[in-house]
């Protein structure tokens, strides 16, 4: 399959791969996809008390454009709010990396990530709050 | 081996120097496909040379030296594909390919055979073109059972017995499977249908060359063979259909009455002439080539296991194809490893590469978990293949592996302890 120069560069030279302590308050974690559908992302956000998101990290076992997915919308995400990040959409990754049709759930893979650390964060800190 | 790097010189001396010049830019591809297809022998082509130009007649000319000399050819080159399988010459029809041959095959004897005997066996790791001529003939209303296959993707002898009925007209196995090289025990399976007097075909595609194969000792009626396996061109291949006793087929393309009525068309002579010199070659130097292919497989799996942990061979150790290894590399998914060893043609399991985005059948049918599936690679070695070349793909692969799974979220929580399959993942 013919992939694009920006895909092929993520994939190559990911950005951000790694973990944080998801045991951490700051930290929202989100693990989606399956093994048996041949792709998992795990997308991890450090939050400052402010709202802003200060560092991500991802690992991914998947394909090469999944693995772009993840490490651009790692990138993307970093200095934004929770709101902002969680307003990204697939679409927009899906041209960055010039995604095929049949890649193009990756990207829906990455959008998922994402909400799902950002709703992590919050469920974390809101029962934190709560107990308080 | 020198002798067989020396064969794969080109015979026009500039093709080869521009191609070389070219690979100083680039790193030279290194070919682990050979299940896919193999390169055409040069000895082959030069034998199938004359039959385009000088030689070039209708082997079916019947009134002048153009056409007895290309029937000679024809003839040679039937006498040769006969040889390497124990069979006789006049057993042997020629066609495109190891598809059409299989589409002949079970086609050809179902509807001549099928008013009083409507059932076929086949098994479930087939190749697609024998798994969908007999969806086919399901439409048309025979009836077909796949037999499942063991988790070393060889059938159970006691359920293809208990498979066959009274109804039973053929029973096709494959003698070698393409993915995962695993050799069928042709020998039980032949005794098995002359007993119950059901035909036995198998397609050896992937079989001829790598095993030694005796359609008397093995009772086999019919069988399906393909030119560009064996170092032959593509496009042409053969069916051998017994003589005693006789198996007849209806014929599924129809016309002049070539090939005694069972396959109409002119016959391509530089075609035939190459798949019989290939087979020729085989006869001399299977032996040799066989060895050698053998311990290339067999210390290449022991460097990824020296190397690797968590990787699994797929299809049974023993009885297997020489030149095939199908691994899976746990935890880390087989696109994403063929982008990162992009100089190495080898071909993978995973879904991802695949158009159905399905993980493959057949190893999905050896019962491995659709994970692991998704993180295979057939590794296939040939003729031309080197030491060299295997350690430099052993290397690529395995640095792959490590950039891979340090990257994978799966691999961290297998080290962790978690075990994946506690994990409620959502499935997408
Ligand atoms: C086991 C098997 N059967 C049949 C075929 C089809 O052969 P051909 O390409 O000659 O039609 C192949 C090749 O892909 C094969 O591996």
């Amino acid at each position: 399959m013919a992939y694009s120069e920006k895909l092929i560069d993520h994939y190559e030279n990911p950005r951000n791969v790694g973990s944080m302590d998801k045991n951490e308050l700051s930290v929202g974690t989100g693990l989606v996809g399956a093994p048996a559908c041949g792709d998992v992302m795990k997308l991890q956000i450090k939050v400052t008390p402010e709202g802003i998101i200060e560092d991500a990290k991802f690992k991914t076992f998947g394909c090469g454009s999944a693995i772009a997915s993840s490490s651009l919308i790692t990138e993307w995400v970093k200095g934004k709010s929770l709101d902002e990040a969680g307003a990204i959409k697939n679409s927009q990754i899906a041209e960055e990396l010039a995604l095929p049709p049949v890649k193009v759930h990756c990207s829906i893979l990455a959008e998922d990530a994402i909400k799902a650390a950002i709703s992590d964060y919050k469920s974390k800190n809101s029962a934190a709050d709560a107990a308080e | 081996m020198q002798r067989a790097r020396k064969r794969v010189t080109l015979p026009d001396k500039r093709v080869s120097e521009e191609a070389f010049n070219m690979n100083e830019l680039k790193a030279k591809p290194i070919y682990l496909d050979y299940q896919a297809t193999t390169p055409t022998d040069p000895r082959v082509v030069e034998a199938m040379l004359p039959y385009f130009t000088e030689k070039f007649g209708n082997p079916h000319s019947r009134n002048h030296s153009f056409g007895w000399e290309a029937e000679d050819a024809v003839e040679v080159a039937r006498a040769q594909v006969a040889k390497i399988i124990g069979a006789s010459a006049k057993e042997i029809i020629f066609t495109s390919g190891a598809t059409e041959s299989n589409n002949l095959a079970l086609k050809g004897v179902m509807k001549f055979y099928g008013k009083k005997k409507p059932h076929l066996i086949t098994v479930v790791t087939e190749h697609k073109c024998v798994l969908d001529s007999a969806r086919h003939l399901e439409q048309e209303g025979y009836k077909v059972t796949y037999l499942g296959v063991k988790e070393n993707g060889l059938i159970d002898l006691e359920e293809l017995k208990a498979a066959i009925t009274d109804e039973t007209a053929l029973v096709s196995v494959m003698a070698v499977n393409n993915e995962i090289g695993v050799i069928q025990p042709l020998k039980e399976i032949g005794a098995i249908c002359r007993e119950r007097k059901v035909f036995f075909h198998t397609d050896c595609a992937q079989a001829v060359g790598k095993i030694d194969l005796d359609v008397e000792d093995m009772n086999i009626d019919l069988m399906s063979i393909s030119g560009h396996k064996i170092y032959g061109p593509k496009g042409v291949g053969a069916l051998f259909v017994r003589r005693r006793p006789r198996v007849r087929v209806i014929a599924q393309i129809t016309g002049g009455g070539q090939e005694r009525g069972m396959r109409s068309g002119t016959l391509p002579t530089p075609l035939i002439v190459g798949l019989g010199k290939a087979c020729d070659i085989l006869s001399n130097e299977m032996a040799e080539e066989n060895a050698r292919l053998t311990e290339l497989r067999d210390y290449t799996l022991a460097r990824f296991r020296d190397r690797l942990a968590d990787i699994y061979l797929n299809g049974d150790e023993k009885e297997r194809v020489c030149g095939n290894l199908n691994v899976s590399f746990a935890y880390v998914e087989g696109e994403s490893l063929l982008m990162d060893i992009k100089n190495i043609a080898v071909s993978s399991g995973s879904a991802c590469t695949s158009a159905s985005l399905e993980p493959s059948y057949v190893l999905r049918a050896l019962g491995v978990d659709e994970e692991l599936a998704h993180t295979s690679l057939r590794i296939g070695i040939g003729r031309y293949t080197t030491k060299e070349e295997l350690d430099t793909a052993v290397d690529a692969i395995c640095t792959a592996v490590e950039r891979l799974r340090e990257m994978s979220p799966l691999w961290e929580m297998a080290q962790e302890g978690i075990d994946l399959k506690s994990i409620e993942w959502a499935e997408h």
